[in-house]
């Protein structure tokens, strides 16, 4: 049985790195050829990305809008998902569906939404309208990893904190910002990793006036091959895999995934 | 603290921001959509407000039953394929070690995360005749000559199993962690063979959980733009692809808009099934 296990989690992750061990292979090709195995080995893909003036200018692009939007969406998540902890409203939890309808729903239809609200008011193809929009689409990730984070809380705490007279202000401070500190950190890590991959809601938004990472990766797919493709692509699963993989570290990931913590 | 009941308006200050932000950036967007989709459209891209349903009316032609059909058919195929390999792989990954467990989410919430682009990108390598995966089986003498694999159905449908897969483990996740596992003993002790048990206990038993779990990759598979226009031909073109296409290439937004107000229905009424499928109590 056991190794019939080992044999299923062994075909299971093949079909998951296959695609990933070719791509890794060709961005260290020697000249700008489509082959595997690579002939010859050089990291010169991986240094284009920081030397040529369109990717360098497309990295920094999918940083800064994965930084800022991830902030936003948690700006947004934060006080809504406080709000709904701390009071009794039960028709506020429409607003907590509403975080969650554009991550649910298939990610066209937020794009196209948005498409044409920024037209309509005449915004569309300015830069910020990419965070706004992003922060939006993102807004589910710090949402659904702060609920969790604050049903963790013991309101025997904060409890004891208001009988000895602390304001909400102050309770918010010393009590629950700090006991909330790791799933604010991991709901951010999700929405940035999310949004430096996001490819749809920023094409429509913005895809004329600015290329992030994956728009020039798309846009260079249509006149053919480059290896800085293969490069970009290893170097944000690498970037992915770290942040989640620190988010494991720090925090309880099979908790944050819905997993009880009392389990194994 | 109690919960209490918001008494002073004071007290619905945190609502505001993100209250404000969801409804300007969310809901008026949508209603805008919604809006566009009765406009009427004008040469050269540009579209002016009307009440028509003209671009509702399309939907009747032959074409446009043909893409349906086929988005509905692909994302039911992908959601039975992920959920089939779903299933046993999550049952044994919430039986394994801890540390085993955290390796295996972090490697697939990495792959969840991989844009669409690079997944595209990374399958039509692995399936181009340079670099691609013919050229193994050549090595290993089972074919005589590389070949591109792409475009085709089974490129679609494999690069769609394999975005969709990571996404199926982390819903199944949390109701298999769950699962009572003197369940399974109980079957054990009386004499049934893991594989049986699994079958006879493990998937009854979380019936509804499966079915819930189908319509979200279902939905999830609705929602590929990008693969079946890298791997396929046009006539594995799907929904999505279309209206990104109409919205973009062909500048027709109140056609795209149309679909997409279509497309939120179907998506809306499966979620709403999930939901009710997902609260029924699960059978033990």
């Amino acid at each position: 049985m056991n190794a019939l296990r080992r044999l299923f989690f062994f075909a299971v992750g093949l079909f998951l790195a296959l695609p990933l061990i070719v791509v890794a292979g060709v961005s260290v090709n020697q000249r700008q050829s489509l082959t595997f195995p690579p002939q010859g080995f050089s990291l010169s893909w991986y240094g284009q990305i920081f030397t040529d003036l369109e990717w360098r200018n497309a990295l920094i692009a999918s940083l800064t809008l994965a930084a800022t939007s991830a902030l936003l969406a948690l700006l947004i998540a934060l006080p809504l998902a406080w709000f709904l902890w701390r009071r009794i409203a039960p028709w506020a939890n429409i607003f907590q569906l509403l975080g969650v309808a554009p991550f649910t729903l298939p990610p066209v239809i937020t794009a196209l939404g948005l498409v044409t609200f920024w037209a309509t008011t005449g915004f569309y193809g300015q830069p910020w309208t990419a965070v706004i929009s992003h922060g939006i689409f993102f807004v589910t990730l710090p949402l659904v990893t702060l609920s969790l984070g604050f049903s963790a809380i013991d309101r025997s705490l904060v409890e004891a904190a208001a009988t000895m007279g602390a304001d909400d202000r102050t309770i918010f401070r010393t009590v629950v910002l700090p006991l909330i500190l790791p799933y604010l950190v991991s709901g951010y890590a999700f929405a940035f990793v999310l949004s430096l991959n996001e490819y749809i809601v920023a094409y429509m938004t913005v895809g004329f006036t600015m290329e992030t990472l994956p728009i020039k990766i798309f846009n260079a797919l249509r006149y053919g091959y480059t290896p800085t493709m293969a490069s970009v692509t290893v170097l944000f699963l690498a970037v992915a895999a770290v942040i989640f993989g620190l988010v494991a570290r720090f925090g309880d990931l099979p908790k944050l995934l819905g997993a009880m913590a009392e389990d194994k | 603290m109690r919960r209490e009941p918001p008494q002073r308006l004071a007290d619905y200050g945190p609502l505001f921001f993100p209250a404000g932000m969801l409804i300007v950036f969310f809901v008026v967007p949508f209603a805008t959509m919604i809006a566009v989709s009765f406009f009427q459209r004008q040469q050269g891209g540009f579209y002016t407000p009307a009440f028509v349903f003209d671009n509702y009316a399309r939907f009747l032609t032959a074409f446009f039953g043909g893409v349906l059909g086929f988005s509905l058919f692909l994302a039911i195929a992908v959601a039975i394929a992920c959920v089939a390999i779903g299933i046993p792989f999550t049952y044994l990954l919430s039986r394994s070690k801890r540390s085993v467990q955290i390796v295996w989410l972090v490697a697939l919430l990495s792959i969840l995360s991989l844009s669409e682009v690079m997944i595209g990108f990374a399958w039509s390598t692995l399936f181009s005749r340079t670099a691609g995966i013919t050229n193994l089986f050549v090595w290993l003498g089972l074919m005589s000559q590389a070949q591109a694999l792409t475009p085709s159905f089974g490129a679609v449908m494999t690069a769609m199993t394999y975005q969709a897969f990571p996404y199926t483990v982390l819903v199944l996740y949390p109701a298999l962690v769950r699962l009572d596992p003197t369940l399974t003993e109980a079957a054990r002790t009386l004499g049934a063979s893991p594989v049986k048990a699994f079958f006879t206990v493990v998937v009854p038993a979380l019936r509804n959980t499966i079915l819930a779990t189908l319509i979200m990759v279902f939905i999830f598979a609705l929602g590929s733009y990008l693969l079946p226009q890298l791997l396929g031909r046009p006539q594995h073109w799907t929904l999505s692809v279309l209206i990104t296409d109409q919205a973009i290439y062909q500048s027709n937004m109140p056609f795209a808009a149309a679909m997409a107000v279509f497309l939120v229905l179907v998506s809306l009424a499966l979620v709403g099934l999930a939901l009710y499928a997902g609260r029924q109590k699960e059978a033990k």
